[in-house]
């Protein structure tokens, strides 16, 4: 897999467009980009003593797929959690699409376009795995328990969403696992069904929590083919993730945490030249906060 | 010693007023317990929240029978509240806890002298029942003579409260099944796996657990009426710990997540019961059994044996079929990730 290769050959209409709207922003922690689908605002969020997340401003790029690097423990997960109503911050301000999402309770999110995966994942073991799909599915008339009772309010609904399952299936390569058991899936099997499954809402922004932990190489490549794919459908994605080569491979833009803070922003070229990313991975001041590292 | 006594013992109570009451009641526990993971272990507050809603309305208000089943479905939303609104939101022991509090606390209140007037403290409630069984009497069961066959022999009485037991028995069991095949349904799987998920994909799983624990109540509060107009009266002690783990054994006797578990299951946890305890009596009928000089089983220490047989042959179950004699394997067997 090289580097640089998907990103001179083969580029998507799409990828060209979000890759040339970023080719303008300056690539600084906190920059404006032309078109933020989620903006974050001076957003912090204590644990006891210690600031887990404490971030400025970030903005994400409508119609980008952009990564969200950094360490262990510099509260990349943490930032989801609070983006997707899972935690709430101390401080700060964030708006999804222009509404500002300020105690919005978790389980709206989905309905307003925003879904998550987790880091570990979390496909419904007992459940078949076309199950886990229709779950998925939002606006469900069967999901009221009066009207659950009476299938004629619902069967035709159903039909839909099952055949939406089944094209959404067919497409991640699980249809022939559709009546099977979740719990029989593979790891990475597993990471593609709560992705197809998180599709299922119909979303603007895909938020995925370190898609390729514990998936083999040889699903990797299609696990990136699968998230370009859902930008060139015109989903927004952003993703928490530690394999750099997926992070060169497929990202528009990449945000760097660390210690809780952005420490800097940029291309995937912009990134791996910059010093402060290389002293946050790789410790080069041991013992001194990377904040305040000379550059 | 006499075999066929034993049988229709068995027989009897495989169909009786106790296994028609588990079962209504186990058919609500199934909805919180096997279908949405919620440990409620306080059902038997929900059946007394029936009992007694039936049994105040001549006794204490005045007013006909009938508005009691209206209380005791308004008695027991009101524990739902009282149980969900605290602990839903948090992890799942914290249900359990309460529950089982609060179950303990309304036996408490019901029996006391303070509140003798309301609920008829340790004495309970009694003389409700007659609008009931003219309805019976009205339908042509005699309330006095005797109708069926061989150990299916019950007084009209008893009959009528058996017909509308079990016709209970089929109407929450079709509900239930229709129910759990809906997405509504599939929710509550869900849920039982992982709220996570499930709040990530839009769903407020907070109203769904609540309705789940307050369906399954309402479901438990008419197993309670019916215990209540069976014996004619409501006794506080009636609604103790014991009745909540007994419902849930028979519940996972027959088998979790499972309609037909949570109907066989009772039904099959009292014929064992009635099995063990007419079997035992009748092999120290006559003396107690004997090895040498050391007495194995005399008559006064059947009572406690059957619960350690019945408990034993539980553990047994447990061992090599965790999901009940119904369940399935896949979908419940304890999970060994």
């Amino acid at each position: 897999m090289s580097v640089d290769g998907p990103a001179v050959n083969g580029m998507s209409e799409t990828a060209r467009v979000a890759r040339a709207a970023l080719a303008d922003v300056p690539p600084e922690p906190g920059a404006s980009k032309p078109d933020p689908i989620l903006t974050a605002i001076g957003v912090r969020r204590n644990f006891g003593g210690i600031t887990a997340v404490d971030v400025d401003r970030v903005e994400v790029q409508r119609g980008s797929i952009t990564a969200l690097i950094g360490p262990n423990g510099a509260g990349k997960t943490t930032f989801f959690n609070l983006m997707t109503g899972f935690d709430k911050p101390d401080a700060g301000d964030w708006s999804f699409d222009g509404t500002p999402m300020d105690g919005v309770p978790s389980h709206r999110m989905a309905a307003r376009g925003m879904v998550r995966t987790f880091q570990l994942t979390k496909s419904l073991t007992k459940l078949p795995v076309i199950e886990n799909m229709k779950l998925g599915a939002t606006d469900q008339r069967g999901e009221r328990m009066w009207e659950g009772l009476i299938p004629s309010r619902w069967r035709a609904q159903e039909r839909e969403i099952e055949a939406r399952a089944d094209a959404l299936l067919k497409r991640f390569r699980l249809d022939h696992m559709r009546d099977e058991y979740a719990g029989s899936l593979s790891g990475g099997q597993r990471k593609l069904l709560e992705m197809a499954r998180a599709l299922m809402t119909n979303p603007t922004l895909v938020m995925l929590d370190e898609p390729m932990a514990g998936v083999n190489p040889a699903l990797k490549q299609s696990l990136n083919d699968h998230v370009r794919g859902l930008r060139d459908e015109g989903m927004t994605v952003l993703f928490v993730e530690h394999d750099m080569d997926m992070v060169h491979d497929i990202s528009d833009w990449v945000v760097v945490m660390a210690e809780g803070r952005v420490i800097a922003e940029g291309t995937p070229d912009d990134i791996s030249s910059n010093p402060a990313v290389i002293d946050a991975y790789l410790g080069a001041h041991q013992g001194q906060s990377l904040l305040e590292g000379d550059e | 010693m006499d075999m066929g006594n034993v049988i229709e013992n068995t027989a009897s109570q495989f169909v009786g007023r106790n296994a028609c009451v588990y079962a209504i009641a186990a058919i609500g526990l199934n909805v919180q317990f096997g279908y949405t993971g919620l440990l409620n272990f306080g059902q038997a507050a929900f059946m007394a929240a029936g009992a007694y809603g039936m049994g105040q309305t001549v006794s204490v208000m005045g007013i006909s029978m009938w508005w009691g089943i209206l209380l005791g479905i308004g008695y027991s939303i009101f524990l739902g509240l009282l149980m969900g609104i605290p602990t839903l939101r948090l992890r799942a022991d914290y249900l359990a806890i309460v529950t089982i509090a609060v179950a303990e606390v309304i036996r408490l209140i019901v029996r006391s002298v303070k509140f003798r007037d309301t609920f008829g403290g340790t004495d309970g409630l009694k003389d409700f029942a007659d609008s009931f069984q003219q309805v019976g009497a009205d339908l042509g069961i005699n309330p006095a003579e005797t109708y069926g066959f061989w150990a299916f022999t019950f007084s009209g009485r008893d009959l009528w409260v058996l017909i509308v037991g079990w016709s209970l028995v089929a109407i929450f069991g079709v509900v239930v099944w229709l129910l759990m095949r809906s997405p509504w349904g599939r929710v509550l799987k869900a849920i039982r796996e992982d709220e996570d998920a499930v709040r990530s994909l839009g769903k407020n799983v907070y109203s769904y657990k609540m309705q789940s624990l307050i369906f399954g109540g309402v479901i438990g509060t008419f197993a309670g009426m019916i215990l209540a107009l069976g014996t004619a009266n409501v006794q506080p002690d009636n609604f103790s710990r014991d009745l909540t783990f007994f419902i849930l054994t028979a519940l996972v006797l027959g088998g979790v997540a499972r309609v037909t578990g949570s109907i066989i299951g009772p039904m099959l946890f009292w014929a064992l019961y009635a099995f063990l305890d007419s079997f035992l009596r009748e092999l120290v009928a006559d003396q107690p059994v004997r090895i040498g000089d050391t007495t194995l089983i005399n008559s006064t220490q059947v009572g406690p044996i059957v619960f350690m047989m019945m408990g034993v042959l539980l553990v047994v179950l447990m061992a090599f079929r965790p999901q009940g004699l119904f369940g399935n394997r896949k979908e419940m067997a304890f999970d060994v990730r």
